[in-house]
C-alpha cells in the first residue's frame, strides 16, 4: 500500500526518533524446544496507562513447528528517507521473521490488528536454491532489498554462512549478497555505516558447530568465530578481516553508531577461553582501513562446581558470557547482557573508547538464580539476554533464553521464560512488568521488536 | 516556442525543482554529512546536469524521429509511450533503486540521469516537443533546437528551485519537515503523465 506521506515511524535523523511517541506493543519472539508445538509472536501490551500492561495482548502460532524463531525485523524502516532510492511512502508493517533451525522465513501482517497474520512463508529450498545459504539469522531493511544473515550454507554445505537479499515488495529471494567474500566463512550478525557504503559483519560458527549445544574442543580449540568483516556495502566485496585474536571466542552483536557521520561501532565478544570473561570491543576507522579495540572486559565469578552445570564444572567458575549488547539511539548509553552470571550493565559511552559503567541489575544468572523484584520469592533461570532500547532511550526491555540447545547446557535444570522491563532514568526494574511462566504458554521468549521501531532496527541518512 | 511551451516547461521544471528525490534532499545529505554548505553547493550543478541529459535525451529522439516521419505519427507514438508509462510508474510498486551513498560529481550527476528518466522527467515534455513538430513541419533542425532550448529551460527552472529548497532546509527548516511535507509526488506525477499522453493523442 502507498501512502501519500511518509510513514510515520521513519525519521530523517535518530535526534528526531529519539523523539517518537513511546511504543504500546512489544512483538516477541517465543519458540517450542521441544518442536512439538508451533512457535509464536507474543504481542505484549507495553503501554502504563493500559489494563492489560504487562500482559499477553496478542498471542499468533506459526503454521508449522520446530522453526526456532530467534532474530526478526521489519520490512522498512527510516531508510526508505535515504536520499540515493527514496521510496518514503511504503509502510513499516511487515515483520520478517526466520526460523533459525528451520531455514523458513514468515512474513507477518502487523496492520490493523494486535496478533499479527501470516501472509507469506518462505520455503527453505527458496533460500537454498537462489542464495545457497540456510539458518537465516538478522534481517535489516537494505538500501536495495531486505538483508538476511544466515549461518549455514545450503545443499549438503554446512558453510560458507553469508547474506541472502530478499525483494523489498514480493519477498522473494532475489539471491546471494557476497560478489566477493574474500576469506570469509563464519556469519552471523551484520549491520552497516549506510552513508559510508560500508558493511559490517561478525561471526559465530557453521550450523554443525552449534545446533547441538556448545562443542568444547571446538571452543577450547577456539574454533568459533573471532573476527570482523568489512564490505564495500555498494561493490558488495570484502574489503578488510579483523581478528579480535582466537581467544575471543564468538563475535556476536554489532552495534554502529546511529549517527551516520561517525565511523565506529561496538561488537560484543561471548567468551575468551584463556580467562572466561567477555569483552566489548569498539571498531572505528583509522587511515582508511578498519581497527578494533577491547573496551570493556568483564570477569567471571567463581562458583562452587556443585552449583554449576557440567559444561563448567571443570573451570569452577561462571563465565558472564555476553550474548547481546545494545546501544541507544542518541549512541550515548550501551547496554550489556550478561546471560551468565544474570546481569545487565549500563555505560556511559559519549566517549566510545572509554566506557563508564554507570548502573547494574541482577536477574536470573547460573549461581544466582536471582529473583525479580516483582517476584522476589521465585528463583530465576536464564538471565538476561536479549536487550532491546526504546527509540527515546527511556526503556529497555530484556528476554532470558539464548538458543535451545546452548539454554539446557548452561542452564540444565531449564530455563525458565521470563522478560523484564527497566526503567533507564533510574535504573530500576519496573515492577509492574514481569511476563513470566505461562505467560508464554511454554514457549521460550527471544529477540524484542518494538511497535513503530526500536535501537537495532532503523538506520539513518541524515545526522 | 511559445508562451505557453516555455511556461510549462518552466513551471515542470519548477515541479521537479520541489521534488524532494530528484536531487536537492541528495545535496542537503552531502552537505549534512560534511558539515559543509559548499558541498551542498557543489552538488546542485551535477544533478541538474543530470537532469538536463535525460531531458535533452528525449528531445533529441523527437526531433530525429520527427525528421523521419510524419509530426502525427511521432505525436501518436509519443502519446502512447507517455500513457503507457505513465500506466506503469502508476500501477508498479517498484522504486529506484541505487546502492550506495558516497558518489563522486560524474557519478551524482550519473544518478541524477537516471532518477530523472526513471520518473520519465522528460517524457513529460513530449506535448511540448511535438508541438515543435506540428508548428514547423519540415524544419527538423529548427524543431530540434527548439526542443533544446526547453530542455535547457526546464533544467535551470528545476536548478534555481531545488537550489532555494536545498539551501532553506539545510540552514532553517532542517530535514523534520519531510515527515509531513512529502507528498507521494509520484502517484500525482503518473497520473499527470498519463493525462499529458492522453491530450497528446487527441490533438494529433
Amino acid at each position: 500500500m502507498t501512502l501519500w506521506t511518509p510513514d510515520p515511524t521513519f525519521y530523517p535523523s535518530p535526534r528526531d526518533a529519539a523523539a517518537a511517541p513511546a511504543e504500546r506493543y512489544a512483538y516477541v519472539v517465543a519458540f517450542d524446544r521441544q518442536a512439538a508445538r508451533p512457535d509464536a509472536i507474543a504481542v505484549l501490551d507495553v503501554d502504563p496507562s493500559s489494563p492489560g500492561y504487562g500482559g499477553v495482548a496478542g498471542w499468533t502460532d506459526l503454521p508449522y513447528i520446530g522453526d526456532e524463531l530467534h532474530h526478526f525485523g521489519w520490512n522498512a524502516c527510516s531508510s526508505a528517507l535515504c536520499p540515493n532510492a527514496p521510496h518514503p511512502h511504503i509502510e513499516r508493517r511487515y515483520l520478517v521473521v526466520p526460523g533459525l533451525r528451520s531455514s523458513r522465513i514468515y512474513i507477518l501482517d502487523t496492520k490493523d490488528r494486535i496478533s499479527p497474520e501470516v501472509v507469506k512463508v518462505i520455503e527453505p529450498q527458496e533460500l537454498a536454491e537462489r542464495a545457497g545459504y540456510s539458518r537465516p539469522h538478522t534481517v535489516h531493511c537494505g538500501p536495495d532489498g531486505l538483508y538476511v544473515s544466515a549461518l549455514g550454507g545450503a545443499n549438503g554445505q554446512d558453510g560458507p554462512g553469508g547474506i541472502a537479499i530478499l525483494d523489498h515488495q514480493s519477498f522473494e529471494v532475489l539471491g546471494r549478497w557476497e560478489q566477493d567474500r574474500g576469506p570469509q566463512y563464519l556469519a552471523y550478525d551484520f549491520w552497516w555505516h549506510i552513508n559510508h557504503d560500508v558493511l559490517v559483519s561478525s561471526e559465530w560458527g557453521t550450523p554443525s558447530m552449534i545446533e547441538d549445544g556448545v562443542v568444547g574442543e571446538l571452543l577450547l580449540g577456539r574454533k568459533y568465530g573471532h573476527r570482523l568483516h568489512f564490505w564495500d556495502l555498494r561493490k558488495r566485496r570484502h574489503l578488510q578481516e579483523v581478528d579480535l585474536g582466537d581467544q575471543h571466542q564468538m563475535t556476536l552483536e554489532l552495534r554502529p553508531a546511529h549517527d551516520p557521520t561517525k565511523t565506529y561501532g561496538f561488537a560484543g565478544v561471548v567468551v575468551s577461553v584463556e580467562d572466561l570473561s567477555a569483552s566489548v570491543w569498539t571498531w572505528y576507522r583509522d587511515n582508511g582501513g578498519w581497527q578494533a579495540r577491547k573496551v570493556i572486559q568483564i570477569p567471571a565469578e567463581p562458583g562452587d562446581p556443585d552449583d554449576l552445570p557440567d559444561v563448567l564444572k571443570p573451570f569452577g567458575a561462571v563465565p558472564p558470557l555476553v550474548t547481546d549488547i545494545d546501544l541507544s539511539v542518541d549512541d550515548q548509553r550501551l547496554y550489556v547482557s550478561c546471560w551468565g552470571t544474570g546481569e545487565i550493565k549500563q555505560y556511559d559511552v559519549s566517549d566510545p573508547f572509554n566506557p563508564v559503567e554507570i548502573g547494574s541489575l541482577r536477574a536470573g544468572g547460573i549461581v544466582r538464580n536471582q529473583p525479580h523484584p516483582a517476584a522476589p520469592d521465585l528463583a530465576l533461570r536464564g538471565g538476561p539476554q536479549m536487550v532491546e532500547v526504546s527509540r527515546d532511550g527511556r526503556r529497555v526491555f530484556l528476554t532470558n533464553s539464548l538458543y535451545g540447545s546452548w539454554d539446557d547446557q548452561f542452564y540444565p535444570d531449564g530455563v525458565g521464560a521470563w522478560m523484564a522491563k527497566i526503567d533507564t532514568d533510574t535504573f530500576t526494574f519496573d515492577e509492574r512488568f514481569f511476563p513470566h511462566g505461562d505467560d508464554f504458554r511454554g514457549l521460550r521468549p527471544h529477540q524484542v521488536r518494538l511497535q513503530g521501531g526500536d535501537a537495532s532496527s532503523d538506520s539513518y541518512c541524515y545526522p | 516556442m511559445t508562451a505557453t511551451g516555455v511556461t510549462a516547461a518552466l513551471l515542470l521544471g519548477a515541479f521537479h525543482g520541489l521534488n524532494p528525490a530528484m536531487g536537492w534532499l541528495f545535496a542537503v545529505a552531502r552537505g549534512l554529512q560534511e558539515r559543509s554548505r559548499a558541498k551542498l553547493l557543489a552538488s546542485l550543478p551535477a544533478i541538474a546536469a543530470g537532469h538536463l541529459a535525460s531531458v535533452a535525451l528525449v528531445a533529441i529522439v523527437i526531433s530525429a524521429t520527427g525528421s523521419l516521419t510524419t509530426a502525427r505519427t511521432v505525436a501518436i507514438a509519443g502519446g502512447a509511450v507517455l500513457v503507457g508509462f505513465g500506466l506503469w510508474r502508476l500501477l508498479s510498486k517498484r522504486h529506484f533503486r541505487w546502492v550506495g551513498m558516497r558518489l563522486s560529481l560524474p557519478q551524482l550527476a550519473a544518478w541524477s540521469f537516471l532518477m530523472s528518466s526513471a520518473h520519465g522527467a522528460g517524457l513529460m515534455l513530449i506535448p511540448l516537443f511535438t508541438g515543435m513538430h506540428t508548428g514547423h513541419a519540415g524544419h527538423a533542425g529548427h524543431a530540434l533546437y527548439g526542443s533544446l532550448g526547453l530542455a535547457v529551460l526546464h533544467t535551470l527552472a528545476m536548478f534555481a528551485v531545488a537550489g532555494v529548497v536545498a539551501v532553506i532546509v539545510y540552514e532553517l527548516a532542517g530535514l523534520t519537515i519531510l515527515r509531513r511535507a512529502w507528498f507521494n509526488v509520484d502517484r500525482m506525477w503518473a497520473a499527470a503523465l498519463v493525462a499529458a499522453g492522453v491530450i497528446t493523442l487527441v490533438q494529433a
